[in-house]
């Protein structure tokens, strides 16, 4: 045990009990409020894993964007979903089950490859961070390499801004 | 260091938690939050895979970018689309939203 193992533990603990929280808790601004701490366990773990460009970009965009854009619709809706009674379907046991039962198939489909149990190290030599960002913003405009997803995620962003304007702009008031 | 099966495994669970509440949950924006939970476990299972065994390659990350856009966009018209049916029929519950229920 490293405190590198110390730190994965509690912060899984911490990212999965969050989660919990997030799909049972009555009241959905607490379940908003879980679920910003569950963002930032992940980003905990994409710091454990290097990736430290991630890790930002986990923090100002799930955080920063879409938790607040998440409570701004919460704040907005409020009125009709009081936070009593069941905030539960009917089916809600056959989900947990489901759930379950997709959550050992995953362990068990885990389990059946043998080479994946035994890697603890990079099979290579990570690059420094630096030389990996760099390589990554080159990445980006790269013809040979990821221009055109770049663009197409841009254009994605373009077309998502301005339907979300268009769906949620009230056409009664001028 | 840490075996890459951790990994695996916390993602794992984070999906099935992520999909439990997509499942089950009543109001709209719940279920949102169970999407970008499910996202979320995509994005660990992405970077881990790219830490351990392709570090040399760039395309680990830019997947988890794009993934990450991807979820920006689907929060952001998602949202949209329940403050639109809030507006004109005053609920936000999954299953009163039955306009093309056959």
């Amino acid at each position: 045990m490293t405190a590198a193992h110390v730190i994965f533990l509690v912060t899984a603990v911490a990212t999965l009990g969050a989660a919990l929280y997030v799909v049972t808790a009555r009241n959905l601004v607490h379940a908003a409020l879980a679920l910003i701490a569950s963002f930032f366990g992940v980003a905990i773990i994409f710091v454990l894993l290097q990736a430290g460009f991630l890790a930002a970009v986990q923090v100002v965009l799930y955080i920063g964007a879409i938790a607040i854009l998440i409570i701004f619709a919460i704040m907005l809706t409020r009125r009709v979903m009081q936070d009593t009674g069941p905030q539960t379907n009917r089916q809600w046991w056959v989900a947990a089950i489901m759930a379950a039962v997709l959550f050992v198939a995953l362990l068990v489909s885990l389990g059946l490859v043998p080479s994946l149990q035994d890697v603890t190290q990079p099979v290579t030599a990570l690059p420094s961070p630096d030389d990996s960002l760099r390589q990554l913003g080159k990445s980006f405009v790269d013809p040979n390499q990821y221009l055109l997803p770049f663009e197409l995620a841009s254009v994605l962003l373009l077309v998502a801004l301005i339907g979300s304007i268009v769906i949620a702009a009230d056409k009664k008031q001028p | 260091m840490i075996p890459l099966s951790w990994y695996l495994a916390l993602a794992a669970a984070l999906f099935c938690v992520g999909f439990y509440g997509v499942l089950a949950r009543k109001n709209a924006v719940a279920i949102l939050m169970g999407i970008e939970l499910m996202l979320n476990a995509v994005n660990i299972n992405l970077v881990a895979f790219w830490h351990y065994l392709a570090p040399g390659l760039i395309a680990g990350q830019m997947f988890t970018i794009i993934v990450l856009t991807v979820a920006a966009a689907e929060a952001a018209v998602g949202l949209a689309l329940i403050i639109s049916i809030y507006r004109r029929r005053s609920t936000v519950v999954a299953e009163d939203i039955d306009l093309m229920k056959w």
